[in-house]
């Protein structure tokens, strides 16, 4: 047989969910010794296409083929595909936290005497290996006690305990800082002079110029791009060219803004990372929303846009550290969620099941839960007030349900998200944050959320989206925040921007 | 099936326990040969359980936020022992007495609440503890003696309602009561009819009010005869009364109040109501505090019918509260359970306990058919769930919209 130059062979790999079409033959070439990186959208399926190399979406559940070294591969878990040298490190990691270094690196994999797991040889095995990444610790050291960029480095440390031939890294350096980056960047550089092939997920495009040999670019479930290319001269314009490439078409309904004043104002908000001490999550944030005016943010997952709008709402998350904010020109102190509401501010989470419903409810006591003074008549609740607001805003936003009594839990995701919607509208906000209003919604439903975000402009509210799919917030807003690792790297006027323009502020440092 | 529905309400499901205690009564009352539905048995057994439903009140609450308070035992053995050593020692008023049982159920339920809500400790372990340290507190104070209680408690623990006015043939107080109740029934459901078209635009059928107050009328009714019929100079009990009010008291504070609200939205997803503006924290703490409040009351009933504060008062109540709220429907994870559920779950315990006494039945069996009563309950219970199938009430009248109405879209 002839001998490929290619360690890894992807061909033609098709993956369906119940309704979704998450790949859609797609080809992945990656070549031995060499440093590959995927780069695309949030949800343009990359990870997806992680997961069927990996073997957690075992053979039989997609189509095409997987080769690798030369032969075909029909992996049934993950187990088989680390047998084979396939091991993926991911996004999240996997660690125990209340177990040591060696017994994270042997989990699963204990070697063993007489059915009983000898220490004295895993401790030194480990010792070994941690020397080859660098990390000269105690190896009887807690992860726990780790910081998240030592953390990784053990990670790849289990990698290599695995005879690992080809490690895939999932947004490595989401979680790190610039040193710890560029140690990882380094260590990846070693691993393939050690033989040892990479492929990096990353939307960081400075740090895939700087080490990729090859890149491919996923779209959409499709593979748009793959070509090859020397490491440091990466064309990241181009790059960018072909992640956002999609034309846009009217899924946006017609809206005409008249912004009035500016009624909602952030200076210099600052706040740090509860689990990581010194990183800071959102950096100076300075921004302004008017009256009337729908305001996007844009950035990819992890850039701080959640943590930005958690915080602005009553110092729900992280450690907040300076900032003011300013509603109606007046400054205003914000200490909690109950004075953020008080204060007219509202927020619809991003994860709508797990922050924004409580699903054991009726959809009646969910559209009031923020607002029950609003539904008080001499100190009790009055359940003829609680089902009239119910009812209206059931008939203002077409929800589709049986009856104001059914659960929430029985609605599909698009009444769903109406019924938080609604929930929030009862507090009648004058700011009103929309955090990624439309994940996880159908089409049809994501058009009545729009042009529902539109009436409430209309009405005088100053409205802040968040959201992932560029398209959306082009095709909705009226200006828009580009955020970074938690700066505000951009504000473009919406009729100005393009996706390119906008990608360009979401993901380079290196070219700014 | 579909009338059944109407006068029900659409999920039938809840009903399954009412069936199940109706079921008990009149099992035990054929077996026992009719001496279980007589006015001195249910008189006893009402004073005599009426301490348990008190706890199980506030630990229905404490179960839907999605904790667990071990301690109210030992904490109203506590209050109960120092009522008692206040009142004989310092010869304090007797209302003095309560008063002081009523602050130190405060403070304890202060003591949990600050462990739990301030600084995050678990209920589970934070009430462990308290368990621990109040029953060795009673034994300590009390130096394993029991302590006389003041006379007048009597009449909260085992006292009857005063007789008065013409002969009726019936004790004329619990008469009244009974009144009351249909009145207020009625009222209700009349007000409920004469809104029930005010926003869908169509008023509901008459009958279907009509046949819920004459089921509740014929309900109340009978039970107004069982308590007042008895010997002379009894009555519907004195500590039924008590719990009576706050059932009625902890049924608007769970359904029609902002605190209420909270507490359901705290054990439903604690996330999303600290997003909506609850103060979790402090729904904790005024969880745990009431809780204890009531351990408080709990013992001054117990400790009145008893005629005195006992070193080993309390033992194990902690677990009978807590089988009453689960018998009644409620999640161990939180967020479900209402205050009728578990006062039915409560009477099932107590029925229960009464008619396997009334049969001759050891309190060593006793014990081991309510574990296992307990353990079939909640089984069934999950079961259900789970599995959306339909309740026990719609199997019994099979009907197949049960599973259409679940799907709504």
């Amino acid at each position: 047989m002839e001998k490929s130059p290619y360690i890894l062979e992807m061909r033609g790999i098709t993956k369906e969910f119940p309704g979704v079409k998450a790949l859609d033959n797609v080809t992945l070439k990656v070549e031995k010794d060499s440093i590959h990186s995927i780069c695309g959208e949030n949800g343009a399926g990359k990870s997806t296409l992680m997961k069927v190399l990996s073997g957690v979406y075992p053979f039989g559940t997609y189509e095409g083929q997987i080769f690798f070294n030369g032969e075909e591969m029909k992996f049934h878990g993950i187990k088989e595909s680390e047998k084979a040298g396939i091991v993926i490190i991911h996004q999240e990691l996997t660690m125990i936290p209340e177990l040591s270094i060696t017994e994270n690196i042997f989990m699963g994999n204990e070697i063993t005497v007489n059915g009983l797991i000898d220490w004295a040889t895993q401790r030194q095995r480990t010792s070994e290996i941690l020397e080859k990444v660098g990390l000269h610790i105690n190896p009887d050291t807690l992860i726990k006690n780790l910081g998240v960029g030592q953390q990784q480095l053990v990670e790849i440390a289990k990698a290599l305990s695995k005879n690992v031939k080809l490690l895939i890294l999932d947004e490595p350096t989401s979680a790190l800082n610039e040193d710890d980056s560029a140690n990882l960047l380094e260590i990846m550089r070693w691993l393939k002079e050690r033989g040892i092939t990479c492929i990096m997920i990353s939307h960081k495009l400075n740090e895939v110029r700087e080490i990729s040999d090859a890149v491919t670019v996923i779209r959409d479930g499709q593979s748009i791009d793959s070509y090859e290319v020397v490491a440091g001269e990466v064309d990241e314009d181009k790059i960018i060219r072909s992640m956002v490439g999609r034309s846009l078409d009217n899924r946006y309904p017609e809206h005409e803004s008249h912004p009035g004043d500016v009624i909602f104002e952030v200076e210099n908000w600052c706040v740090e990372d509860p689990s990581v001490e010194g990183r800071m999550l959102c950096k100076n944030s300075t921004f302004h929303v008017r009256a009337g005016e729908i305001v996007g943010f844009a950035g990819l997952m992890g850039a701080g846009r959640t943590e930005l709008m958690r915080s602005l709402f009553g110092k729900n998350f992280g450690i907040y550290k300076s900032g003011t904010i300013k509603i109606k020109g007046k400054e205003v102190r914000i200490n909690s969620v109950e004075d953020a509401i008080a204060n007219g501010i509202a927020y619809v989470p991003e994860d709508r099941k797990s922050l924004g419903l409580n699903l054991l409810d009726t959809i009646r006591k969910t559209i009031v839960a923020a607002d029950l003074k609003k539904i008080l008549t001499g100190g009790l609740l009055n359940s003829d007030k609680e089902l009239a607001a119910a009812e209206e805003y059931h008939q203002a936003l077409s929800i589709k349900c049986s009856s104001v009594d059914v659960g929430v839990n029985t609605l599909s995701g698009g009444n769903q998200q109406k019924v938080v919607l609604a929930k929030w509208m009862f507090t009648e906000p004058d700011v009103l944050i929309l955090d990624e209003p439309t994940r996880g919604i159908d089409v049809g439903a994501k058009y009545e959320i729009y042009k529902l975000i539109h009436e409430l402009a209309a009405q005088g509210k100053a409205v802040i989206m968040v959201s992932s799919e560029l398209p959306e917030l082009l095709g909705v807003v009226d200006r828009i925040y580009t955020i970074f690792e938690g700066e505000i790297t951009g504000e473009l006027a919406a009729s100005e921007a393009d996706q390119e323009s906008l990608m360009k502020r979401m993901t380079i440092t290196s070219a700014a | 099936m579909k009338a059944i529905k109407q006068v029900l309400g659409d999920d039938l499901g809840k009903y399954t326990m009412v069936l199940a205690l109706v079921a008990l009564m009149v099992i035990f009352n054929i077996i026992s040969g009719g001496r279980m539905m007589t006015p001195s048995n249910f008189q006893n057994l009402l004073s005599g359980n009426a301490y348990v439903l008190v706890l199980a009140l506030g630990m229905l609450m404490v179960i839907v936020i999605g904790q667990i308070d071990l301690s109210v035992g030992s904490v109203a053995g506590f209050c109960g022992m120092v009522m008692a050593i206040a009142a004989r020692d310092y010869n304090l008023p007797w209302f003095v007495a309560v008063l002081v049982a009523l602050g130190i159920g405060l403070l304890v339920g202060a003591w949990n609440g600050f462990f739990l809500a301030k600084l995050g400790i678990p209920g589970f372990i934070t009430t462990l503890g308290s368990m621990m340290a109040f029953r060795g507190a009673v034994i300590w104070v009390s130096q394993s003696i029991s302590v006389p209680a003041p006379e007048e408690l009597r009449f909260f623990g085992a006292g009857y309602l005063p007789e008065w006015g013409p002969n009726t043939g019936l004790n004329n107080s619990t008469l009244l009561l009974g009144i009351i109740g249909i009145a207020a029934y009625a009222y209700f459901q009349i007000k409920k009819y004469m809104h029930s078209g005010d926003i869908t635009g169509t008023k509901d059928p008459v009958w279907i009010y009509a046949v819920r107050i004459a089921i509740v009328t014929a309900v109340i009714g009978y039970f107004t005869y069982l308590f007042g019929s008895g010997r002379e100079g009894t009555s519907f009990p004195v500590p039924g009364l008590i719990l009576l009010i706050l059932v009625i008291v902890y049924y608007i504070i769970t359904e029609r109040t902002t605190f209420g609200r909270h507490v359901y939205a705290v054990g439903g997803n604690k996330n999303a109501a600290a997003l909506s503006g609850v103060n979790v924290s402090r729904t904790y703490f005024l969880t745990m505090m009431n809780m204890s409040m009531l351990a408080a009351i709990a013992s001054i009933l117990f400790v009145g019918r008893a005629t005195a504060a006992g070193p080993a008062d309390g033992t194990s109540w902690e677990m009978d509260a807590i089988a009453s709220v689960f018998i009644g429907g409620a999640a161990v994870s939180g967020g479900v359970g209402t205050v009728l559920a578990t006062m039915v779950g409560g009477m099932v315990m107590a029925v229960l306990n009464n008619g396997l006494m009334l049969m001759g039945v050891g309190a060593d069996k006793t014990q081991v058919i309510k574990g296992l009563v307990l353990l079939l309950a909640v089984t069934f219970d999950v079961y259900n769930k789970s599995a959306g199938r339909p309740s026990i009430i719609g199997r019994l009248f099979g009907s197949k919209e049960e599973a259409k109405g679940k799907e709504s879209k």
